[in-house]
């Protein structure tokens, strides 16, 4: 029976602007388990951060209430909340470095707050350092350091309260693509090997598919999709879910002689099918024209995945042929209509739906 | 006036001005410094906003800013001479001083921490640091450097103002460019006065801004 670490019951955040009220987050209810790596995934201005920042009362729920190990963080006061904020890192897009002290100050920081005798602050902020991979600029300032570096700083001062949760909050959102991967890599050794909970606030699909092993698509301040990162790619019920799951999908509105091809597909390979060559082998198995019009190949959690936008052939009977075919090598796919979008249409047998 | 005793009629000037002027600032820093944190501290965005205390301590800030420190100065003797027993000299301007300038160090320390990157206190927020400890170890650390800029410009508002209290009989370099530049028709003193006063501005300057580059870890 998996234990429920974080519990958000009924969340709601407004905020009073000079416009009247905005409603941030609505009724948002949430469970993560011990060891999950869960990613929020939503685009600017969907409420994630508001979201994950409720998780530690950064910011003051309106409504509901903030659950950390049986305890509710809601209605405790700052003593008792900020004895079990140590036991909730969090890093930042921004880093948010103490300018004014090196790097081993910085980790020496939460330590100090905790009232760890010096010199065992000082060994444990080295071996920190050295998990970090950054034991050489144990003595250089923020201002010295690059974005990875810093944010490698970052997440040792995380590690040095001995957290069971940590938040990340778009925490690879200015780095370049490199050096995300490496603090992504970094992350998850640290998910793995440590058991630490992870909460990764992102607008980037590529981080959730390296990281997280659940998903939560947030639009316009609620969840409308949840469940495991495998399930919600292959067969994401809503129009946001899909949307973020289409890498280009901000501009992949089709140009029109694509849209207008009639007969599309949208297949997708699970790990099962991903390295089978399907398409050259319905081509030959049916003997009828297959037009590829997108395919993309992606690693979650480092297992294949991929999808494809494929156009059959015209005549009914032999477009009734590939069909049957794909279907006996058990590749999902969905029909998608005349004139719209492949990320428009939802997998075969899923409705539409918004999650209650 | 023969050069030996202008030399000593300055130097006692320049003690009298520097004892003033540091013992003033210090004083009002004791004052200032935790009233500019407390602004910044209860303000709206501040860690434990308090509207009452803030609109409150902002206007009594304001309105001492708001008088001439001269017009200050002589409303203020009065009650000066009943505290400390006298309305001149060195101590009576001392006094003056950091009635009047109290509030602009609260305003330069307020200057200074709003300097501070407000994601760094909220991660200090984050690791469960008390309000606190986040004054002392975030806010204040942080902006040191700035913090020790606006003591020097603080300094040296306050060896302006103790120039001026020797109109009024507030001893210092000011009355002696008073007494005998002035009344005395001694243009020499006078200028020579004005030196001894610039070139004390500009150590204190100097130091504030090699201190403050040296206290800086941002930039290398």
């Amino acid at each position: 029976m998996a234990e429920h670490i974080i519990r958000l019951q009924g969340v709601t955040k407004e905020f009073d602007t000079k416009g009247g009220k905005v409603v941030a987050l609505k009724d948002i209810n949430l469970d993560i388990e011990r060891g999950d790596s869960y990613g929020i995934i939503g685009l600017s201005g969907a409420g994630k951060s508001t979201l994950v920042r409720t998780i530690n009362l950064l910011e003051q729920p309106t409504e509901g209430k903030v659950i950390f190990n049986d305890s509710a963080l809601t209605g405790l006061g700052s003593r008792d909340l900020n004895r079990h904020r140590r036991k909730i890192s969090m890093i930042f897009q921004q880093f948010n470095l103490l300018m004014q002290r090196d790097a081993l100050g910085n980790i020496l920081f939460p330590l100090e707050l905790a009232g760890v005798p010096k010199q065992e602050a000082v060994k444990k902020a080295e071996e920190l350092l050295k998990v970090v991979d950054l034991e050489e600029r144990a003595h250089s300032y923020p201002s010295q350091l690059s974005g990875g570096q810093k944010q490698r700083v970052a997440i040792a001062r995380a590690l040095a309260s001995d957290p069971e949760v940590i938040l990340c909050d778009e925490a690879t959102s200015a780095l370049d693509p490199k050096t995300t991967r490496s603090i992504l890599s970094l992350l998850r050794k640290i998910n793995e090997e440590r058991g630490i909970t992870l909460v990764v606030i992102t607008h980037e699909m590529g981080v959730i598919k390296q990281l997280c092993n659940k998903v939560a698509v947030i639009e316009g301040g609620r969840i409308v999709e949840r469940g495991d990162v495998q399930d919600v790619f292959a067969r994401p019920k809503t129009k946001a879910a899909r949307k973020l799951f289409f890498p280009d999908s901000e501009d992949s509105e089709l140009p029109e002689a694509r849209t207008a091809v009639r007969n599309r597909l949208r297949l997708v390979f699970d790990e099962k099918t991903a390295y089978k060559p399907i398409i050259s082998n319905m081509i030959l198995a049916t003997g009828e024209p297959v037009n590829l019009l997108y395919a993309n190949m992606d690693a979650l959690l480092d297992e294949q995945r991929g999808q494809m936008v494929i156009a059959l052939s015209d005549n009914k009977e032999a477009a009734e042929k590939q069909k049957a075919y794909l279907i006996k090598e058990g590749v999902a796919f969905t029909e998608i209509e005349e004139d719209s979008n492949y990320y428009d249409y939802p997998l075969h047998g899923f409705r539409e739906e918004e999650e209650k | 006036m023969d050069t030996g005793t202008l030399f000593k009629l300055l130097s006692e000037g320049t003690v009298q001005t520097l004892t003033m002027t540091l013992v003033g600032t210090l004083v009002s820093y004791i004052i200032g410094l935790p009233v500019g944190v407390s602004l910044i501290v209860t303000g709206p965005n501040g860690i434990k906003p308090a509207a009452v205390y803030n609109k409150i301590m902002g206007f009594i800030v304001n309105v001492i800013r708001s008088m001439p420190f001269l017009i200050l100065m002589i409303a203020f003797m009065p009650y000066i001479r009943k505290i400390i027993g006298t309305g001149i000299g060195t101590w009576a301007t001392t006094a003056a001083l950091i009635l009047a300038a109290w509030p602009f160090v609260a305003r330069m320390v307020e200057q200074s921490l709003l300097e501070v990157d407000p994601g760094v206190i909220e991660a200090a927020q984050a690791m469960g640091a008390s309000n606190m400890q986040i004054i002392r170890k975030v806010m204040l650390l942080e902006a040191r450097p700035s913090l020790l800029n606006g003591a020097a410009v603080a300094t040296i508002t306050i060896l302006g103002y103790s120039a001026m209290a020797g109109t009024l009989g507030g001893g210092g370099l000011g009355d002696i460019a008073i007494r005998f530049g002035h009344y005395r028709f001694q243009p020499d003193v006078m200028w020579i006065t004005i030196i001894v006063l610039v070139v004390l501005v500009q150590i204190m300057q100097e130091i504030g801004i090699r201190l403050a580059a040296k206290m800086d870890n941002r930039i290398n």
